[in-house]
């Protein structure tokens, strides 16, 4: 459904006679076998290297034996756990601010659009248009537009808002507004999907049993988009908690702003502490699937496909 | 307003009635309007910029504006690194996305149209590589490839692209099959059509807009990696991971060129999809 956007279903959805049969194993087979061998092999792997020790009798970097040593884990949330603690910070602002702005705009294109079939498609495209530029390239044009002697800072200076020595590039709020920036078509494609769906007859009846507009709001519309909600929230959630480039210095953060994807990127690449990297990576998966889990058992969203 | 869409905007009229006049609502609409319009423009200012730049004058670097040229067009093909690098993008997103196209139809097939044990793990199995962070998709198929001793290079860069595309190819793909009525193949082979007629002449053209939907959206999300390549591509280089390595420095303007390129070719691909949708739509409702 994250999606769906893309997908142009017209057609009523037409339940098959649902069978029992060796053609769903053959068909089933090879996708599940692909999955099992690079998704889910390689989440053994990341436990396997997480419990790795360095070879002390002939050591060299990047150089580990298979262990069983717990104290990896130990030691990199003792040393990292505030930077742990600022990527759920600034994911979770990111989340919100994304759902704030996509919202609204989710709502114009699924419900107000839905007059002008023409109008829609083309709100669509606007919304899909990011996808197929780079995403390197869009944070580095934001990285420019927010430079010290580029436009946005010397008219906030102009307004006094910001102090002559002030910048953007490097604070906390850039980092945060790239993420938002990038994960809103991934929260407004859900949220549009549900709307979409949306019978306006609902909103209809609800203004003639005498609600006004926000109580018709609170308890017809968004209760019926939740499932989009949900979607984008995750779809939102985890890849930001995760992100590297961002809060990068080459990009829009600085040594300030280092978040969890930052140190699990440099331990693996230049210091080949691959038992490190791997034990926070592995961290970074579980405290994702707690909140996560919890997030969809509130939510009862059971098909997220 | 054209022709066109009057035509689904009368189609539509008939399942609802134009609401009677509620003024405060449309007042609200406005707003909504609006604002709505602001982060749409907001969403295309960093790829506005990129275009733009792409026709800068050319120099050492490309951050501030000097003035319109075509050079950077011109000279399109004139660093060697850039273009080997594109080219490296194009070839992993086509193989990637040819092979999770395969793969994740199979997939979706089988999932709207059989029953079999194992579903709420298997429809698990499919959440949790979008639900995974990338570094951690990275780093654990990086770990895997240097535990079992695989040379990194094009051969897992592509391995990698196809185990993240699956699962969007399973989620576009399996709507349409929903929407596809099994009455229509049961009649091919009540015709004695073989398996292999249905197939390609009936299910396969029917599913084809999503399969295309679908693979548009891989080799987009393939195209446009670039953490997990950095964990398993080696010294094989990939468009946005040159783009990474040389922000250190200066990215040169061709880099540009070849992103608005693909970025046009991308919008064109997706208007053709949604105009041809519209004039069937259009042609369903004349039929009635």
């Amino acid at each position: 459904m994250a999606f769906g956007a893309f997908s142009n279903v017209d057609a009523p959805v037409v339940e098959a006679p649902r069978r029992r049969s060796r053609a769903a194993f053959w068909l089933l087979l090879p996708g599940i076998a692909y999955l099992g061998a690079t998704y889910l092999a390689p989440l053994v792997s990341l436990i396997i290297t997480s419990l790795k020790a360095p070879d002390l009798v002939n050591y060299d970097i990047g150089r580990y034996l298979y262990a069983f040593d717990i104290g990896n884990y130990a030691t990199v949330l003792g040393e990292y756990w505030p930077i742990i603690l600022r990527s759920f910070e600034y994911a979770a602002i990111a989340t919100v601010a994304a759902l704030l702005i996509s919202y609204p705009l989710a709502y114009f294109i699924g419900v107000v659009l839905r007059r002008y079939p023409l109008w829609q498609a083309l709100a669509l495209i606007l919304v899909i248009a990011p996808f197929f530029m780079s995403f390197l390239l869009r944070t580095l044009a934001w990285k420019a537009i927010f430079a010290d002697e580029g436009p946005v800072v010397g008219f906030l200076q102009h307004l006094n808002i910001l102090g002559a020595n002030a910048h953007l590039n490097g604070t906390p709020f850039m980092v945060i507004f790239g993420l938002t920036y990038n994960f809103i078509p991934f929260m407004a494609l859900p949220i549009y999907t549900s709307l979409e769906r949306l019978d306006l007859r609902l909103l209809e009846a609800g203004a003639d049993l005498y609600a006004n507009p926000a109580s018709t709001f609170f308890r017809v519309t968004l209760p019926l988009s939740l499932p989009g909600v949900v979607s984008g929230t995750l779809l939102t959630f985890i890849p930001a908690t995760g992100d590297y480039v961002n809060a990068s210095p080459q990009f829009l953060g600085s040594t300030q702003t280092t978040m969890i994807g930052n140190v699990i990127s440099d331990t693996y690449f230049n210091l080949s502490d691959y038992p490190s990297s791997a034990a926070l990576s592995i961290v970074l998966m579980v405290l994702i699937l707690i909140p996560v889990g919890i997030y969809l058992s509130l939510t009862k969203t059971e098909d997220l496909l | 307003m054209s022709g066109l869409a009057e035509g689904a905007v009368l189609g539509r009229l008939e399942e609802a009635p134009r609401p009677l006049k509620r003024p405060k609502a449309r007042r609200g609409n406005w707003g909504v309007a609006f604002y709505s319009i602001v982060i749409l423009v907001l969403l295309l200012i960093p790829i506005g910029y990129t275009i733009v730049f792409s026709f800068n004058i050319p120099a050492r670097t490309n951050v501030s504006w000097r003035g319109f040229s075509l050079d950077n067009w011109a000279t399109l093909l004139s660093d060697p690194r850039v273009v080997a690098a594109f080219g490296s993008s194009i070839l992993v997103g086509v193989a990637a996305t040819l092979v999770a196209a395969a793969l994740g139809t199979a997939i979706a097939i089988a999932l709207v149209r059989f029953r079999f044990r194992f579903r709420t793990g298997l429809t698990l199995l499919l959440f949790l590589p979008m639900a995974t962070p990338e570094v951690v998709l990275g780093s654990g198929l990086g770990s895997q490839f240097l535990n079992i001793g695989v040379d990194k290079g094009i051969a897992t860069t592509i391995i990698a692209h196809i185990m993240f595309c699956i699962s969007f190819v399973v989620i576009t793909v399996r709507a349409r099959v929903a929407s596809l009525d099994p009455a229509i193949e049961e009649a091919g082979r009540d015709l004695y059509a073989t398996p292999g007629q249905v197939w390609w002449r009936i299910t396969f053209p029917l599913l084809l807009p999503g399969i295309v939907a679908a693979a548009l959206l891989s080799f987009a999300l393939s195209f446009d990696d670039f953490i997990i390549t950095a964990f398993v591509s080696g010294n094989f280089e990939t468009f946005p991971k040159y783009i990474y390595t040389a922000a250190v420095r200066a990215i040169p303007a061709q880099a540009n060129v070849f992103a608005s390129i693909i970025f046009l070719l991308a919008i064109v691909v997706v208007l053709a999809s949604q105009f041809s949708a519209a004039a069937r739509r259009r042609q369903l409702a004349r039929e009635g």
